[in-house]
């Protein structure tokens, strides 16, 4: 019963999504008050509808109703109830669901925090997001309808992989979702302004905070996904240019270089129909991340053969709203207006370069993702591209981005000074070489990529540092001024630091993970020794022991230091008592200097064990890092001026912008 | 200049017709690397008893093509494969040999007395080793083989729907 309630309920939704996109945007042609203003309560009862279903699907996993068709799929009355819940998005049909349901939550948003902007707009970028919905219920309800019954009801459901049941696994879909759903409104922002024919500072003003809650969504999804292949996995990567990894990177890319030209559509009003571009490659991007790779079209094509009606309508749907938008793009972009010029050595060209080098990026990326599909649909050869290519060229494409990000922040709008910064950055430029140095001192005989990544890490690192001191004057005012200053800094300027800061920090943790990484292993009988740089580790003891639904053997391993410091390291190897399946449970030790990861393996023969060790230098400065840049993401999304963009400020902020722009033009 | 606004549509429209062909492509088509290679050295354990259940010399007979087939009784898809094996193991000029992948031995046999034997001779893979130098992917997993170097690789149950299909492999292979 509680299902086909949540059916009817989808049903619903997509008819206040059909009536939410026809008649804004009619209303806005006719210029009809009234027609527009059905926009509003349809988004509102849209979303009350679509969350309905989900809580409907979501009582259906609660219980363990395994008539239910996903539910039976996908989860198992034993499973914890945490895993349970994050059972309901962790298949496409749920995931499908989980993303309307935040489709039409920030298109409710939309319609209630818009209340200041003008009408048309609106109602026009409500309709836009309704329609992205409508598409996203159709798909629902003809091919992957995930309130289906079975016909037969099973006993038990079939979800019980103790592999997935980890809260990184847990949560990091539904962090990437938010994100690729946060660009939808990008996207609808982006195809009402081309069809109203105008793009000003206000819009970029709204556009962004979208822009940054998206790419925070995207960071942490990225980041928690790779946090969880790197901790359990047990194989110590933490990112393998997979084609799911790739999918979301794709748009993150894109969202960073779209947050980037935010900036300049905002405070210069140029740059207008390169971003609209950029927002929609942003949300296209989201939408082959959500469609493609779920359903494996890249990786193999299995989910198609199986069920060609869904690939037939994604495909569809793609042309529909990729093609559709870039055709609207073509035909109407002439429109807008470029606004203010600038020097070719000021902060927007070095946006400009920013974007450049971004965009190149997430072209590679696509390029290398579709490759083997491309060759083998096009050519019939099958083939693959490896992490050895996408290393090799973001190795080299990365330097002039990070080379112009440590020089574009000292720049000034419109036209920089280059001798004056290029004076100022002398110490630190000469800081950095003695670090590379002393880099190409201790791993003499290695590679040089690495060596000059490290300096270069260092180098943006102590840019970003001086960028910092120089706007509060640190060593020009006494420090107590300083200080004052550090206090009122606004928050997008600490925004913006700590996002550098953070990717400098974590830019220097890959570049020493990936490059100076070790690994050994060793079949070790007990009480034996081996030797890891500077670590030695003795097996003293394998001991069984039993979980809750588990069996585990665990070692019990004696880790000596070079300083003569040692510690017990504890890791295990599962064997779930439900499904055949083993896991590994590796013991970490982690310092600034390092990560000491230890796995055991399957007994061998005779009383052996086989033992995998890594060292991995630096690796915690990669999460480090990322999560400075998702507190800098925040820090710059509580801005002053996003939060005055409440409705009753929003009327004069907005106004007061329009008019200033129009001075600029 | 127009052309310029245009370029994102093209490029798209590239895509969309690499992915519009890729959906008419064959999943199952997944190449193995082991296709025109050597059956990889081998010798396991019989499911009942001592001594040798399987070996490498087995797949070198040049009168027969050869089929060697990963199976388990825990694997749901080698159930619906079964009545298919059955009728390969009868084809003329064709031998069946079985592999039992990380299964034991007591639960391959009752699997198979109780759906019928249609293997020559099986081994019994337990600890999953064997089917790594194979390239298994998973099971079921069937491979054709012709003077002990592997020809052809099918990946996944065989459907009856599919039968004709693998008839016409087995012809050409021995051609």
């Amino acid at each position: 019963m509680i299902a086909e309630l949540g059916h009817y309920m989808l049903v619903l939704a997509l008819g206040l999504a059909v009536l939410q996109a026809v008649f804004p945007m009619i209303g806005a042609a006719r210029q009809d008050g009234r027609m527009m203003m059905i926009g509003q309560p349809a988004a509102y009862g849209q979303f009350i509808f679509s969350l309905a279903a989900f809580a409907s699907l979501t009582y259906s996993y609660i219980v363990s109703d395994f008539s239910v068709a996903v539910v039976a799929r996908n989860s198992h009355s034993l499973k914890p109830m945490l895993y349970k819940i994050s059972g309901v998005w962790g298949n496409h049909e749920g995931s499908l669901l989980f993303w309307v349901v935040f489709l039409a939550l920030f298109g409710a948003l939309v319609a209630y925090f818009g209340r200041g902007l003008p009408k048309s707009l609106r109602a026009r970028v409500l309709s836009v997001q309704a329609m992205v919905g409508v598409g996203f219920y159709l798909f629902m309800l003809i091919t992957s309808n995930p309130f289906e019954r079975l016909p037969n009801v099973p006993f038990e459901g079939n979800g019980l992989n103790p592999l997935l049941q980890d809260p990184g696994l847990a949560f990091h879909p539904p962090f990437l979702y938010l994100g690729y759903v946060g660009l939808s409104v990008v996207f609808s922002f982006a195809i009402a302004a081309l069809i109203e024919g105008r793009v000003d500072p206000a819009w970029a003003r709204w556009v962004r905070p979208w822009t940054l809650l998206a790419w925070v969504f995207l960071t942490t999804g990225i980041v928690l996904g790779s946090w969880w292949a790197y901790y359990e996995l047990g194989w110590g990567g933490w990112w393998g240019w997979d084609p799911v990894e790739n999918a979301s990177f794709m748009p993150w890319l894109v969202a960073t270089a779209l947050l980037h030209s935010a900036i300049v559509v905002e405070k210069r009003d140029t740059l207008k129909s390169w971003t609209i571009l950029l927002a929609i490659i942003a949300f296209s991007f989201s939408l082959l991340g959500t469609f493609i790779v779920r359903s494996g079209i890249i990786t193999s094509v299995h989910a198609f053969a199986t069920d060609p009606e869904r690939g037939l309508f994604i495909l569809m749907f793609l042309a529909l709203v990729i093609g559709g938008s870039f055709l609207l793009f073509a035909l109407r972009s002439d429109k807008l207006q470029a606004g203010g010029l600038f020097a070719p050595i000021s902060r927007e060209s070095g946006l400009v370069i920013n974007n450049l080098f971004l965009s190149v990026a997430a072209a590679v990326v696509l390029y290398g993702t579709l490759h083997p599909l491309l060759s083998d649909a096009l050519f019939g050869v099958k083939s693959s591209v490896g992490a050895p290519f996408f290393n090799l060229v973001f190795g080299f494409l990365m330097i002039p981005l990070v080379m112009i990000m440590g020089l574009g922040v000292h720049f000034k709008w419109k036209r920089a000074d280059i001798k004056g910064i290029s004076q100022r950055l002398k110490a630190i430029t000469g800081l950095s070489l003695l670090a590379a140095l002393m880099t190409l001192y201790v791993t003499y005989g290695g590679d040089i990529m690495p060596v000059v990544w490290m300096g270069i890490g260092i180098w943006l690192l102590l840019s970003m540092l001086q960028e910092l001191s120089s706007r509060v004057k640190l060593g020009q005012v006494p420090l107590k001024d300083s200080l004052s200053r550090l206090k009122r800094q606004p928050r997008s300027s600490w925004g913006m630091s700590l996002g550098h800061l953070g990717f400098a920090i974590g830019l220097i943790g890959i570049v020493a993970t990936s490059s100076w990484s070790l690994e050994q292993q060793k079949v070790m009988r007990i009480g034996e020794s081996m030797t890891i740089g500077d670590y030695t580790l003795r097996l003293d003891d394998v001991i069984a022991v039993a979980g809750p639904n588990y069996s585990a053997v665990r070692g019990i391993i004696t880790v000596t230091g070079k300083d003569g410091a040692s510690f017990m390291a504890h890791p295990e190897s599962r064997t779930y008592i439900s499904s055949p399946m083993t896991t590994t449970e590796g013991a970490v030790e982690t310092t600034m200097a390092g990560d000491l990861f230890i796995v055991i393996g399957d007994a061998q023969t005779s009383g052996r064990w086989g033992v995998r060790v890594y060292y991995k230098p630096m690796q915690v400065w990669l999460w480090i890092g990322s999560t400075i840049m998702v507190i800098g993401g925040l820090f710059s999304l509580s801005d002053r001026r996003y939060r005055i963009g409440s409705p009753q400020g929003k009327k004069a902020a907005g106004k007061k912008n329009t008019r200033s722009a129009a001075h600029a033009i | 200049m127009p052309f310029k606004r245009f370029l994102p549509l093209f490029i798209f429209a590239g895509i969309f017709v690499a992915f519009a062909v890729g959906l008419t492509l064959n999943p199952r088509e997944i190449p193995s690397a082991l296709i025109n290679k050597a059956a990889p050295e081998f010798s396991l354990p019989p499911l009942q008893g001592d001594g040798i259940g399987l070996q490498t010399a087995d797949l070198n007979d040049p009168d027969h093509i050869i089929i060697v087939n990963f199976f388990a009784s825990w694997c749901g898809p080698c159930r619906i494969e079964h009545p298919a094996l059955e009728h390969l193991g009868k084809t003329e000029g064709v031998k069946l040999f079985g592999i039992a992948y990380k299964d034991r031995p007591s639960h391959s046999l009752s699997f198979l007395k109780s759906l019928g034997n249609p293997y020559a001779k099986i081994g019994a893979d337990l600890k999953g080793r064997n089917a790594i130098d194979w390239g298994v992917t998973g099971t079921p997993e069937t491979f054709f083989l012709k003077d002990g170097v592997i020809r052809y690789q099918h990946i996944g149950p065989i459907h009856e729907v599919q039968m004709e299909e693998i008839l016409a492999v087995i012809k050409e292979l021995q051609q």
